[in-house]
């Protein structure tokens, strides 16, 4: 832990040096960073995960255009070197406000919004290489675990199996988590609250020995670290359940391959093992869900369009079959359409058979 | 047949109507639809008849004008010149005859036209008040000065004299005319007060002092000694002849032969062009024109059409002159810029017409407001109207934008400028006998655009050097802001010290200053001029 303290320490230490050397050498000083976006986004095949190209983009301080933007990353950087010190965590709304002033003598805010104050501490994990997480900027908790799983978390011993109809809420950041005991066979991840809380209530990790685990929508990077801590450190296969619309298929994409927005982590937090285990086009006709079809709508076509092509799905004829079934169908399905064959079928019949069978997209 | 029939009786009742009576039952036709308008149609025909008279006669023009209030509602408006007096066989007709003037059969430059204005004046407050007009003329020192009082008798058309004497009068020559009528006296835009005010902006060489009905005294100055040029009378140009008028030119003229006719009646037509003309219409030139069938009129407009005729003579205008009305404009603008533009000669239905453009622009005029518009036809303000007229339609068709001015759509721009177009021809088409607009024309509208583009080029230049060096100090001013935000994060981050920090930052900006200033300096439209 103290490492990891000591490098991020050091990264914002060497940023600050860098700017006040070109700053003494009588440079316009520029923060020189990896372009984030789609136009620098580089899957690479062998590890089989998104990463950034090489293509750098430049900010100056005196440059109209940069100058606010400049010194929201050097506050962040800044706040960030505090907070190490204090040994405190920030949230990324706490770290808003800590910047958020009006320049002195002008009608000028610092930072506006909050979706400046994040970018600008995106910016720094990508030009320092050092975490949010390791930076002490957390982001807000999100999802819940259940499992036969015994943890140490800040000298607490915790039972991920006797937490009650709650279960273990996952905390944004995960990594001073030691495991204690872990006994099961596969983790089953859930992009649907409601979904879990079934699962739970039919004790399906108890049957299934296994792990559940969900969030609400988009995978936060608290989530997808510990499933990956989970799938590395006791090499338990993971299953990715959620709705059969495009946005599910991303989802299951992003926990894979990694996601756009956070293609700078590169490998960090990818997992290349884990395994689409449903809603699928196929279940969509093997259970008789045709009548719950949702019909696309102009969005959703463009989106599985926009989906399709990204290099890391376009070789991919499991997954470019399932994309013309949507088409074929016309419509998506969510998860708890299941529920109209029987509340618990899914936990009694759908999960297992799939497991079973092995019938699950890569 | 002893029964009458429906015919006879309403034979009985069709009777001629007098001019002057068409005009008692229609006064909104000329102008007097309010008591305020009515007012400023007083003062603006005197004014307009007063100008033209110095104008024609060489006169640099003094003018007097007064008006006393007698109440709320009634009102003496008395203006007084020093021009060439009027002949004392006319001056009865001059006042008390409607469509009775010298400026109705020429082609000349003069801000009347019709011959209607004073005499419509004159009906109005008779109309209203009973009251005879007043008027004293002297057309020179060895002859007396003159005193009338006149009526019109509406049924008749005519003149009514009521006093005819000599006068003493300390003027050697002039004509002051005194109006009672009922009236409104307001402030503002429409206000005779602002025609006034405008009247003096273009003409640069009339000395001109008003006593309003508060009794306050304003003087205007003149901005030149020198005469406006003379307008000449020229003959109408063939270019924009209309069938009617081709004809009936026709059936007048004097000329003998075809050729003739177009040499002798229009103005740029020799025997060459005139031969042109003939030979593409199939006309035989040497025909008497009485004998031009309707056909043959129709194939000599055509052809007269496809004929290549040089340009009206510009004498017959009298344009400001760029500089002139720069040197007026700074007189009663506190403006910061001034930009003036005079175009060529154009040609509407063979009326020669020159535009005149004026902008000024920032100083004391207000920044948040739209910009005032001011129109001008043969040194006449035109106050009433706006909307529908083809100055106005042009000036907010102009895209203001590039030119730095804020607008919204086909709009009036916003921004602190007051835009000037002024019309010279010798026949200003009108939308009504109120002269209140131009009428649409599209020749018209194309040169009062091009006028306003070239004056708005220069006005954009302006404002992009003058916006651009603010904006810079606003730059480097907020570069300062920031400066000690960053040697604050930056000392926390290193430890170096602050104030070497804001120090050297402060030397990167000023060592630097053309560079980090230099993103903006290509922007705006680049101009060709």
């Amino acid at each position: 832990m103290a490492e990891k303290k000591i490098k991020a320490d050091k990264a914002l230490k060497d940023f600050g040096d860098e700017i006040v050397t070109q700053v003494n050498k009588g440079k316009n000083p520029e923060l020189v960073f990896t372009l984030r976006g789609l136009s620098n986004i580089i899957f690479d095949q062998k590890a089989r995960s998104l990463r950034l190209g090489d293509k750098t983009a430049s900010r100056a301080f005196f440059n109209v255009a940069h100058t606010k933007k400049f010194l929201q990353t050097v506050e962040v950087a800044s706040i960030s070197k505090n907070l190490i010190k204090e040994e405190k965590h920030a949230s990324l709304r706490d770290a808003f406000y800590q910047i958020k002033r009006t320049l002195p003598g002008t009608k000028i805010n610092i930072v506006d919004e909050q979706t400046e104050s994040d970018k600008a501490i995106e910016d720094l994990e990508v030009i320092t290489g050092v975490s949010r997480e390791q930076l002490h900027f957390n982001a807000n908790k999100n999802g819940s675990i259940a499992g036969k799983v015994v943890i140490l978390d800040k000298g607490d011993t915790i039972d991920w199996s006797k937490l009650g109809s709650g279960g273990w809420s996952i905390p944004s950041n995960v990594e001073d988590i030691t495991f204690k005991k872990v006994n099961a066979k596969y983790i089953l991840y859930m992009e649907k609250a409601a979904v879990w809380e079934r699962l739970h209530e039919d004790k399906y990790w108890d049957k299934q020995n296994c792990i559940i685990v969900s969030s609400q929508g988009q995978t936060t990077r608290g989530i997808r670290r510990l499933l990956q801590r989970l799938s590395e450190e006791f090499n338990l296969p993971i299953y990715v359940l959620c709705d059969w619309d495009i946005y599910g298929a991303y989802i299951y994409s992003v926990i894979k391959y990694g996601s756009i927005a956070l293609a700078h982590l590169g490998s960090k937090m990818t997992i290349p093992s884990v395994k689409y285990i449903g809603i699928t086009g196929d279940d969509v006709i093997k259970y008789d869900l045709k009548k719950h079809l949702i019909k696309l709508d102009e969005k959703d076509t463009s989106r599985i369009k926009q989906v399709a092509n990204y290099e890391w799905f376009k070789g991919n004829k499991d997954w470019q079959r399932q994309f013309k079934m949507f088409k074929e169908l016309g419509g998506k399905v969510e998860i708890q359409a299941l529920s109209a064959r029987g509340i618990s079928f899914i936990s009694d019949k759908y999960l297992p058979d799939k497991i079973k069978n092995k019938e699950y997209l890569e | 047949m002893s029964e009458k029939t429906k015919a006879h009786e309403m034979a009985e009742k069709q009777k001629e109507i007098s001019i002057s009576e068409f005009f008692t039952k229609n006064r909104h036709l000329l102008g007097f639809d309010n008591p305020t308008r009515a007012l400023l149609m007083a003062v603006k025909e005197a004014v307009d008849n007063s100008l033209d008279a110095c104008d024609e006669a060489s006169i640099l023009p003094e003018l007097n004008i007064e008006i006393k209030k007698l109440s709320e509602e009634r009102f003496i408006v008395i203006v007084e010149d020093n021009g060439p007096g009027i002949l004392k066989a006319n001056l009865p007709n001059v006042f008390g005859k409607l469509l009775y003037g010298s400026k109705f059969h020429r082609y000349r430059q003069s801000r009347g036209q019709q011959g209607i204005g004073i005499s419509a004046v004159v009906l109005y407050s008779q109309l209203t008040t009973g009251k005879p007009i007043k008027v004293i003329s002297r057309i020179s020192e060895k002859r007396p000065a003159m005193y009338y009082e006149l009526h019109i008798d509406t049924a008749k058309n005519e003149p009514k004299i009521l006093k005819e004497n000599e006068i003493e009068w300390k003027k050697a020559h002039g004509t002051k005319i005194e109006i009672e009528l009922e009236g409104r006296y307001l402030k503002g835009k429409q206000s005779v007060d602002e025609y006034i005010k405008q009247v003096a902006i273009v003409n640069p060489h009339a000395q001109i002092t008003y006593i309003d009905p508060d009794k306050e005294k304003i003087n205007f100055s003149r901005a030149t000694d020198k005469l406006p040029k003379l307008a000449e009378e020229i003959k109408p140009h063939p270019h924009g002849l209309e069938l009617g008028t081709l004809m009936s030119m026709l059936a007048v003229t004097k000329a003998r032969s075809v050729s003739g006719f177009f040499i002798g009646d229009f103005s740029r037509v020799g025997p060459t062009t005139a031969k042109e003309i003939c030979d593409k219409a199939k006309v035989k030139a040497d025909i008497s024109p009485k004998t031009i069938t309707r056909d043959q009129a129709e194939a000599l407009l055509k052809a007269i059409k496809e004929t290549k005729i040089s340009a009206p003579s510009a004498d017959s205008l009298s344009p400001i002159g760029a500089e002139l009305l720069e040197k007026s404009l700074r007189k009663e603008f506190n403006a910061e810029y001034f930009v003036t533009t005079t175009r060529p000669a154009e040609v509407y239905r063979g009326f020669p017409f020159i535009i005149e453009a004026a902008i000024a622009f920032g100083g004391d005029l207000p920044k948040e407001e739209q910009v005032k518009l001011l129109r001008f036809a043969n040194r006449v303000p035109l106050l009433y109207q706006q909307g529908a007229c083809s100055v106005t339609e042009s000036f907010t068709d102009t895209n203001w934008k590039p030119y730095g001015l804020e607008q919204k759509g086909a709009n009036f721009p916003f921004g602190p400028a007051v835009v000037i177009v002024h019309i010279s021809s010798v026949w200003v088409p009108f939308t009504s006998e109120a002269k209140e607009a131009v009428a649409h024309y599209p020749e018209i509208i194309k040169e009062i655009k091009l006028a306003l583009q070239e004056c708005g080029r220069k006005l954009g230049i302006y404002i992009r050097k003058h916006v651009r060096a603010s904006e810079q100090r606003d730059k480097v001013d907020l570069f300062e802001k920031y400066i000690p935000e960053l040697a604050n994060s930056l000392y926390n981050l290193s430890g170096e010290s602050k104030t070497k920090l804001e120090e050297n930052l402060r030397k990167i900006l000023k060592k630097n200053m053309k560079d980090i200033l230099g993103e903006i300096e290509d922007g705006g439209e680049k101009d060709k001029s």
